[in-house]
């Protein structure tokens, strides 16, 4: 087993007296896609946000290809390469697909040799190679992202984390809201980032999408990891027991 | 769904409503200009042209910052008490130094200086109100309006006007104000700087200025706002927090900082239209922006800059400006009571909104064909 790009040790998050995230340990291994299950309120999502440096855990510690990130502002995090990637929060939906996939990073060239303006060509032909990496198409880079379909627009956040490098990409619900051959082809995306060695941490609640992309299923219950089993281990029906909390035996608790 | 989608785009080609969503406020514009023309006497002339561009001046300048606040999905209300709080801080600065014994240029210079600084004060404020304590900018920039009114009438002893300004100061400044960079003088040709002396009477009434120094000033500072918001990053970081304030946080882009810039650059347009207006009208007047203020936001409106951000141009607000001015000229010179400027300019602000829904409509059965 090569050693982990990502590990989060006896993590632990507190809101006042509740315990949101319990002693976690959580490792992502280069060119995994880890799939992270739960019922709301498991503590997958501060979990996730310890990582990305939304919140700071008052114990344990993380870290990002033998850097400790623990406590880390998201900014920081996002520099060190872990991209995490919200359904259509981070994309400004009124700009061309060029402009989003450097949004806050614009690529500029001096005008008469001393004016700064954006080089919107340079940013269009950028991000038409990286969406012909993953294989995507859409018609014009003109466009603006309101034209486009929520699983274009997927892509075109994934383009994006691909572009800067990300080496490790979360995604918390990825699927949600999308029509039905969307979610198949986000599914697609999330296969090609595997492909170019970039693993993913896939947060959903649509069994179908983590039987049909993950290599190994972590399941959350109550602040703790209740399951961490390879897909080739994992029926739907063990999950679902492990993320309603009942045993092997069939008892509830 | 889809099938039903295809029969509407049969029915009206989508291309040509997008064509006339994207440039009616243009041919709108062209379309009462011609008008005026066909039916108003003196309407189609040089000199008309030109003033209608002078009149203009005040509602583009206040129009242009405002477009900025209002693609960050604000609005600054302040404004028009910004242009007097300027217009009479020039002509304090002015008139006690020139009564102290300046030289009058550098009474003017310095009288400048201090109404365009003074202008960025409400600007400061109300960037740091909306930006770092979160309080919604109509709310905001309404409290500043009060404020930025009391103390520009403050500073007139709460008199109407700053006067006693000296007869030397007033004609320096109508020189500027009321002056030209380029006459025509119909019958003898073109004239650099000032009209010739010795003119017949009929030459002087018939006499047009090409280049009016507002016109000019107006025009470079137009240029320069609508370069940076179309060219620069910092344009494209406007747009994009106008869009959604949370995609620019997470991209990167300190919000608040900018936040606060665009703030200031709209109470500076407004300062340099202070300051515009003490050089037109020779005397320093609180209410100087005051009705000009409800003008500037429906230049915005008519221009296509969209109320909830993220969206809007320079050259929009401009033709909206445009608009009001020629509506405004060419009523009173059909002999239409100029109250009914009011009613056109509220119709044609109703009909942009209208326009401007049916665009966002067309985008999403667009996207959802």
């Amino acid at each position: 087993m090569p050693e982990p790009i990502l590990t989060a040790h006896r993590v632990s998050k507190f809101f006042g007296g509740l315990t949101a995230v319990d002693q976690v340990d959580f490792e992502v291994y280069p060119g995994e896609v880890v799939a992270l299950l739960g019922d709301n309120g498991a503590g997958k999502s501060t979990l996730i946000k310890c990582i990305s440096g939304v919140y700071h855990p008052e114990q344990g510690e993380v870290m990002f290809e033998g850097h400790d990130i623990t406590g880390h502002s998201p900014a920081d995090v996002r520099n060190r390469g872990i991209e995490t990637i919200y359904q259509d929060l981070s994309l400004a939906e009124k700009l061309d697909v060029g402009a989003n996939v450097f949004l806050g990073q614009e690529k500029t060239k001096l005008l008469f040799g001393f004016i700064p303006v954006t080089d919107d060509d340079y940013m269009r032909a950028e991000a038409e190679k990286v969406l012909d990496r993953l294989d995507i198409r859409i018609p014009s880079l003109k466009q603006k992202l309101v034209n486009l379909s929520g699983g274009q627009r997927q892509a075109v956040a994934i383009a994006r984390a691909m572009y800067w490098n990300a080496r490790l990409v979360i995604m918390d619900e990825p699927t949600a809201a999308l029509a039905v051959p969307e979610q198949r082809k986000v599914l697609e995306l999330i296969r090609s980032l595997r492909g170019q060695n970039i693993p993913v941490i896939l947060i959903s609640h649509t069994m179908h999408d983590v039987m049909a992309v993950a290599d190994r299923i972590v399941v959350m219950r109550r602040g703790q990891v209740a399951a961490n089993m390879p897909r080739a281990d994992a029926t739907e029906e063990l999950i679902v027991k492990h993320i309603i909390g009942a045993s092997e035996n069939g008892d509830a608790d | 769904m889809a099938t039903q989608v295809k029969n509407r785009q049969q029915f009206i080609n989508p291309r040509i409503i997008e064509f006339l969503t994207r440039t009616w406020s243009y041919l709108f514009l062209i379309g009462i200009v011609i008008f005026f023309s066909l039916t108003g006497t003196g309407f189609f002339t040089v000199r008309n042209f030109s003033s209608i561009l002078t009149t203009s001046t005040l509602i583009m300048l206040m129009a242009v910052g405002q477009t900025y606040v209002v693609i960050t999905a604000g609005i600054d209300l302040s404004i028009g008490w910004t242009v007097g709080l300027s217009s009479v801080t020039t002509a304090r600065v002015m008139r006690d130094l020139v009564e102290s014994g300046s030289d009058i240029a550098f009474a003017m210079v310095a009288g400048v200086f201090a109404g365009l600084l003074v202008a960025l004060i409400p600007g400061i404020i109300n960037g740091l109100l909306v930006a770092k304590i979160k309080v919604p900018p109509f709310i905001a920039t309404l409290g500043m309006f009060g404020i930025v009114r009391g103390a520009a009438f403050l500073l007139t002893d709460g008199q109407q006007v700053v006067g006693g300004l000296s007869p030397e100061l007033r004609e320096a400044l109508r020189s500027i104000g009321n002056g030209s960079l380029l006459y025509y003088i119909p019958g003898s040709g073109l004239e650099w700087f000032a009209l010739p002396e010795g003119l017949e009477p009929s030459q002087l009434r018939t006499a047009s200025q090409l280049l009016p120094y507002p016109v000019i000033i107006t025009a470079l500072v137009v240029a320069i706002f609508a370069f940076i918001l179309a060219r620069t990053k910092f344009g494209r970081h406007t747009y994009v927090i106008g869009g959604s304030e949370e995609a620019a946080r997470r991209s990167g882009i300190s919000v608040d900082r900018h936040l606060i810039i665009i703030y200031v650059l709209c109470a500076f347009a407004s300062g340099i239209a202070g300051v515009l207006h003490l050089f037109r009208f020779t005397a320093g007047a609180p209410q100087a922006g005051e009705a000009a203020l409800l003008s500037s936001v429906a230049a915005v409106v008519i221009g296509g800059t969209d109320l909830f951000g993220g969206e809007g141009d320079i050259m929009g607000a401009v033709v909206g400006a445009l608009i009001i001015a020629v509506l405004q000229t060419g009523l009173v010179i059909l002999n239409i009571d100029p109250i009914w400027q009011f009613i056109v300019v509220g119709v044609v602000i109703i009909i942009a909104v209208l326009v401007n829904q049916a665009k966002e409509t067309l985008e999403r059965l667009q996207a959802n064909a």
